[in-house]
Parts: structure tokens; sequence; C-alpha cells
């Protein structure tokens, strides 16, 4: 940055980051974390619109039973893939911490921008790399193995668009090492003056503890998708029994990263909801430590219990029951999470506009998300609900009635803060009721399903099944018709929405102490703390 | 970067408070990805054990067959280069560019050296038929999913073959320790592992080189100095981890066996 921008920024007190050099150049190039930050949410919505239309393909196809009135056997299979691993692996894991953390934290910190500027930049466009190879095996050769990649089906059998697949991926988990690498630096390095760990507001804890977890997990998921690779193109035989080695390996690593991607998804939300209660509820936290330390507690007993993803597998019935332990310890620190989120409410000035009903919403949902986990963590039911319904209705709950409610919430929370405009509050209600809703309607008859004993992952079922699959089907659009109204409604804030004032919600933490939208560099001059972050009364 | 005085060249960047501040977080930064790197060869170190110990006689024949010379050659290229690249980072530091750019470029030849062994090292390899378990099979039908047992490994059409022997330079010696090799089942597994890890490790000395090259050009250009050596040091400490997973990697595969 030249200084003569500077200047002229200081000028002009109307200045701000979006009008801080236009043209397409200026936001291609830029080192501003909220421009990255807008970046990321346009792509993840335009990826997320794209693995909504898989779902809801899946989902027209399972209305019907019997013969194949939309999908083909081989086609529902790709559908389901591209689905799963769309979602997860580019809208939900990067959804908060690299669209709201990248906007919210340095603000939050009282910081001018990320540690590593250049490097934030450098992970936006290595995630769009990753998009790109991954998208491409779409259009090359469609993968049918689900976004599991589970071996020996995906090196043996299925077609080479594998190796697209798992290299993308690997690609944008290298993305999310970066972006988890520079948070840490910014949060250690760079908080304001008086901003001790202790007074950093708790969605910094949040995207912390996600940070921790992308640097220890992702690196395993890396050599588990390399050695994928290399198998599908190679045949090293790691994972293939003819060679000696074994397909159940795979899932151990796999699974080493992917549960605790589970807590990438869910802490910043997490974060979000904590930042919404207090907000909402006019009340200073109950337990700040206890959330915060719940959120490292979350990230670390998170490394402990990839097994209870393989109670099926053939592991010892020992190694069995400690990981059923284990993961029912996740039990605790989100329990804590939530009785403190209660705890804050109660007798506080609460208020429900949008970003509050979706973390009300949140709390519901992932409740009953969290609660049968439960039952899955048990080795005896788990044998009962393995891979069926209830599982795919299990882990909907948490993934989307976790995390994208608290996105939602957290994109109608710091909307005015973005874009320096308010959305329309009704058109944030319409699009709850509908997205709250259709979600029960759709997921709750798959807890249903999956008792009375109906497979995931298969393209047809018995007749039995038809009345809840349908129920289930009308649900699914009622979320599809709820996220589009919430689509119209952000881009008629962003078009025609009313001005919005500095703190138009009267929070407390930091970024709300400076103009809507901020100046480029967050704060006119650098603002000191002296006190915790949520010190309403 | 716009193109302003020297004195001004060293400035730290406007969100940091000092140039002593902007040291110290890319430090931590570069800490931090390094763990990430260690953590991913971890992976690979943990299937290493764990078939390591299933099939012991497999990697103890598939070990015999590597050329520890070879190995050990590079293992003494890398630990040159290491002490090359503490040695520039010393002199960036004391301002005596041109004699750090002289190490650098040693640094930047010795990865060469390595690549170039390795390069005749895999040939061999290659020639003689130990490749990664798809490869090792001669009939294209047995790779299509044949029954392996039916299949016959191109080592053992080699060994049949004594002019084929003669021309991919395989001493007598070396076609007992193959036999020794291919009497084993699952015997490809080694080699699944030898070419997985150090390809791994082959692609970060490429990478690592390209980085030396980056400081290299930024030392020719003073754009480093006494004020200001975050990249030579952060590409440096890349280096040595890059020499350190060597260290393991080679009496793993070439001596432990």
């Amino acid at each position: 940055m030249s200084s003569a921008q500077t200047k002229t920024e200081h000028g002009h007190t109307d200045h701000n980051y979006l009008n801080h050099g236009s043209g397409i150049w200026s936001w291609m190039t830029t080192l501003d974390h909220k421009r990255i930050g807008l970046m990321y949410f346009a792509t993840v919505s335009t990826l997320f619109l794209i693995g909504g239309f898989f779902a809801l393909g899946i989902r027209l196809h399972l209305a019907k039973f019997g013969a194949t009135p939309l999908l083909d056997p081989d086609t529902y299979n790709k559908f389901m893939t591209f689905h799963g691993a769309i979602m997860v692996f580019m809208v939900i894991i990067p959804g908060i911490p690299a669209f709201l953390g990248n906007f919210i934290l340095p603000i939050q910190l009282g910081a001018k921008d990320v540690a590593f500027p250049r490097l934030n930049l450098a992970s936006y466009y290595i995630f769009i790399a990753g998009a790109l190879l991954s998208a491409s095996s779409m259009i090359f050769n469609q993968v049918d193995t689900g976004w599991t990649f589970y071996t020996p089906y995906s090196t043996a059998k299925t077609s080479n668009g594998v190796i697209l697949l798992v290299m993308g991926a690997f690609t944008m988990g290298f993305s999310s090492i970066l972006t988890g690498l520079n948070f840490i630096v910014t949060t250690h390095k760079l908080r304001a003056p008086g901003m001790t760990m202790d007074r950093i507001p708790l969605m910094i804890w949040a995207l912390y503890s996600t940070s921790i977890i992308q640097i220890l997990a992702t690196p395993i998921l890396a050599i588990t998708l390399l050695l994928i690779g290399a198998e599908k193109a190679l045949g090293v035989g790691i994972f293939d029994p003819d060679l000696g080695g074994d397909p159940i390996l795979f899932q151990h690593f796999f699974w080493f990263y992917s549960h605790p991607a589970v807590y990438i998804m869910i802490l910043p939300a997490m974060g979000v909801i904590s930042e919404l209660i207090t907000a909402f509820s006019k009340k200073t936290i109950f337990g700040y430590r206890a959330i915060a330390y719940s959120s490292v507690a979350i990230a670390a007993v998170s490394f402990l219990v990839w097994g209870h993803h393989m109670f099926v597998s053939g592991q010892s019935t020992l190694a069995g029951l400690v990981f059923s332990i284990i993961t029912m310890f996740v039990g605790v620190p989100t329990a804590i999470k939530l009785f403190n989120w209660i705890s804050t409410m109660y007798r506080g000035t609460v208020t429900f506009e949008a970003p509050m009903l979706f973390a009300l919403g949140f709390m519901f949902l992932f409740t009953i998300g969290g609660l049968t986990g439960v039952f899955l963590a048990s080795t005896g039911m788990d044998v009962h609900f393995h891979d069926t319904y209830f599982v795919v209705a299990h882990f909907h709950y948490v993934m989307v009635g976790g995390t994208l409610m608290a996105l939602m919430g957290g994109i109608f929370y710091w909307f005015p803060k973005m874009f320096g405009k308010m959305t329309s509050d009704l058109g944030g209600r319409i699009s709850w009721v509908l997205i709250f809703t259709g979600f029960n309607v759709t997921f709750f008859p798959q807890f249903i399903l999956g008792a009375m004993g109906m497979p995931r992952r298969y393209f047809d079922y018995l007749p039995e099944y038809t009345n809840l699959n349908q129920i289930s089907t009308v649900g699914s659009w009622l979320i599809g018709l709820g996220f589009l109204v919430g689509l119209i409604t952000i881009i008629h804030g962003i078009l025609k929405g009313e001005k919005a004032p500095n703190n138009p919600w009267g929070a407390k933490t930091l970024e709300w102490q400076t103009t809507s939208p901020p100046p480029h560099e967050n704060f006119t001059t650098t603002p000191t703390v002296t006190a915790g972050p949520y010190d309403f009364r | 970067m716009t193109s302003v005085s020297s004195s001004s060249e060293f400035h730290h960047q406007h969100h940091f408070k000092s140039a002593d501040h902007q040291y110290a977080s890319s430090k931590q930064g570069i800490w931090l990805f390094l763990c990430t790197e260690i953590l991913m060869f971890g992976g690979l170190f943990v299937g290493y054990l764990i078939y390591h110990s299933l099939y012991p006689t497999v990697f103890k024949n598939g070990s015999e067959t590597l050329d520890w010379k070879m190995g050990a050659v590079n293992t003494v290229v890398l630990l040159v280069s290491s002490f090359t690249m503490a040695a520039a980072i010393n002199y960036v530091q004391r301002g005596l560019h041109k004699i750090a750019a002289v190490m650098l470029a040693l640094t930047i030849a010795c990865a060469g050296a390595f690549m170039v062994i390795k390069y005749f090292e895999y040939s061999h390899k290659f020639h003689v038929g130990t490749v990664p378990g798809k490869f090792s099979l001669v009939d294209p039908s047995c790779a299509a999913g044949g029954k392996r047992a039916e299949c016959e490994s191109k080592i053992s059409a080699l060994l049949k073959n004594p002019a084929e022997l003669e021309k991919n330079h395989v001493s007598t010696e070396e076609v007992t320790r193959l036999k020794a090799v291919i009497s084993q089942p699952k015997w490809e597994m080694f080699y699944g592992f030898y070419f997985v890890m150090t390809g791994l490790h082959g692609i970060h000395v490429v990478a690592g080189a390209l980085l030396i090259f980056w400081v290299f050009i930024k030392t020719l250009r003073r754009k480093v100095g006494p004020e200001y050596y975050t990249p030579v040091e952060g590409v440096g400490l890349f280096w040595h981890v890059v020499d350190l997973v060597w260290i393991y990697l080679f009496p793993l595969l070439y001596l432990v066996g």
C-alpha cells in the first residue's frame, strides 16, 4: 500500500473499504481481509446453490418409490457424491471461518488486517483452484463413491474422476491450513492494546480453536487424499488387500481428519451463536471462560473420537468401547455452551430479530442433532442405526441445522457492518420460518425412516417408506424456498437497503465501534481495550 | 511492491507495530506451517510402521534391493545443503550479500544433485521392474483385474532373460536380492511406500529449490539484508525440514529393512 492512498483515506470520512479502490481488478488483487471475506461469501454461496441443486435432485428422485422416475442409479450415485463433496469441502468447512471469520476476526481483535494478507489472498485463489479441480470431475469423469471415497471401491472399481476430486479436495485443504495458520498468528500477535486473551470475543475463541484443528487435522487428510490418488493412478497397494494393503486403514486416516472436521464446521458456528445470543439478550454472556475453554476442549477431544465411525468395521470391542466413551465426552463441553447460552438469555432483554431467530433455531436443531449423536455413539444402538437414514438425519441436523443456521444468522447480524446497509428484517424472518420448518419436515421423518431400517445412499426403497420420503421431499422444497427468500433479502439489502448505523444491534464487541462499513484499515485510530468483550451491565 | 528508496525497502507492513513485530509473526507462521508438513509425512510414517510390522520380511528384502550408497550420498548432499543454507542466512544477516548469494546457489546446486541422483536411482528401479503395484505386472490384463497369483511380474520376466539383465546393468548380487524379493507374497507393498515417500519428499526438494531461487534473486537485488531477512530465514527453515524428513527416510527405507 502506498502512503498516498492512506492519506486520502483519512481525509474523507465517507471513505470505506468498499470504495477504497474500484473496479474488478482492485477486488481481484485486494489484500483487505474484509474484501477477501466477501469474495468467499460470493464463492461459497454459488457453490451452495450448486450443492443445493444436487440435494433437490436427490430428494425429488426419492419422492417416488419403485421405477426410476428421475435419475438412473448411476446418476443418483453421482448426484449424491457431488452433493456431499460440494457441501462438505466447499460450503460448510470454509463457510464460516473463511467468510465470516475473515471479515470479523481482525476487526474484533482491533487489528488492521490479518497477519499475512498476501497469504490470505493466496488461500482464496488456492481454494478457487481446488474447487475448479474438483468441479472438473463433474464434467470429465463423474465420481460415484460418496464424499467419503471409501476404499476399495474408490481405488479399484470406479472411474478415474476420483483423482480429480481428491486432488481438488487436497488443494482446498491447503487453503484451509493457510487460513487457519493466518488466524492463529493474527490472534496471537495482532490484538489491540489491552485485549488480553481473556478479553477476546467468543467468536475469536471459536475461530482460534477451529484453526488449531485445521492445522493439526488437515495434513492427515492431505496425505490420505494423496494416497488415494496414488493408489488409483499407480496402484501402490497401501489400501489394496490384493497387494497386502488394508482398506480399513483408509477409514482410520480419513476419519482422523474428517471427524475433527465436523468441529471445523460446528465450532465457528458456536462462536457466531455466542455473539448473537449475548447481543440480542442485551446481557453480558454467562460463563465467558467456560464457553471459551469449552471450544478448546471440543477441539482437543475431537481428535480422539474418530473410531465411532468404525464400530461395524471389525475393530475390537474394546476399541469400540473406548471410542464410544470418549465420543460421549464431547457432549460435556457442548452442553456447557448450550446451558451458558440459555443462562445468558435468562433475565436478559431478548428481542427476536432475524439473526436471533436463526440463533434460537440453531440451539433447537443442534440439540436434536447432538442428542441423536449419543444414540450413534452407543456401540449397541449404532449397529442398528449404522448406515441408515438415522445417520443422514443426525448429521444434517448438526451440519445444516447447526452450521448453516449459524451462517445465516451471522450473515444477517454482520450484514450492516459488511455493506453499511440494513436487510429487511421481515425478509430474514420469512426466510427463517421457511428454512426452520422445511428443515424439520425434511429431516425429522428421516430419523423414523432410519429407525425403520431404510439404508442411506440407496436410490430406491421399499413401499412402506413412501409416505415419509414424500414428506421429506416436500420439506426439501421448503428449505430451498427459504434460502431463496434469504438470498433475495440479501441482494435486496445490498441494492436497496436503508443506510445502517454503526451499531444497529447495540452490541459491544469492537467491530461495532467502527463505522459501517469500516474504513480500509478497520479503525481510524487503533482502539484500546479496557474491559471484557460483552459489558452490557 | 512499489519501487521506493532503499531506506523504506525494509519498512514493515502497515498492520504491524514494528519490524520486530512483523518478524515474530512471520516466524510463528512458518513454524506452524512446518508443523503441518511434519504431520503430513507423519501419516506416511504411521502407515510404514503398520505395514512394516505386518510384513517384516517383505520390508527387509525390499530394503536390501535399494542402493544404500546412493541414499548415503544423497544424505551427505542434503546435509551439506543444510549447512550452506544456514550459512546463507548468517551472511544475509551480516549484510554480506555476495557470499550469501554464493551459498544459496550452492544450496540449489545440492538440491539439483540430489534430484539427479534420485533420477538415476528411480530409472534403475523402473528398468528392473521394482515399481508401484499396478505397473509391476507384465501382462496388462493382470492389471485390469486378473488374478494376481497367475500374473507374472516384470522382475521375474527379467530374471529369466540374461540378455535383458546385461542391458539393465543388473549384477548377480542384485539378481539374488530381486529373487528374494519376489519370492515373498505382497512384495509390491514395500515399493508402494518407497515411491510414495521418496516421491513426496522429492516434490518438496523441488519446491524448496524454487523457493531458494526466489530468495537468491532477492539477495542479488539486495531486497534482504541485516534489517530484513525473514524470507531467507523462512525458506531456510522449510529447507531444514525437507532435510530432516530425508534424515528419517534414509535409515527407514535403506538401512532398517
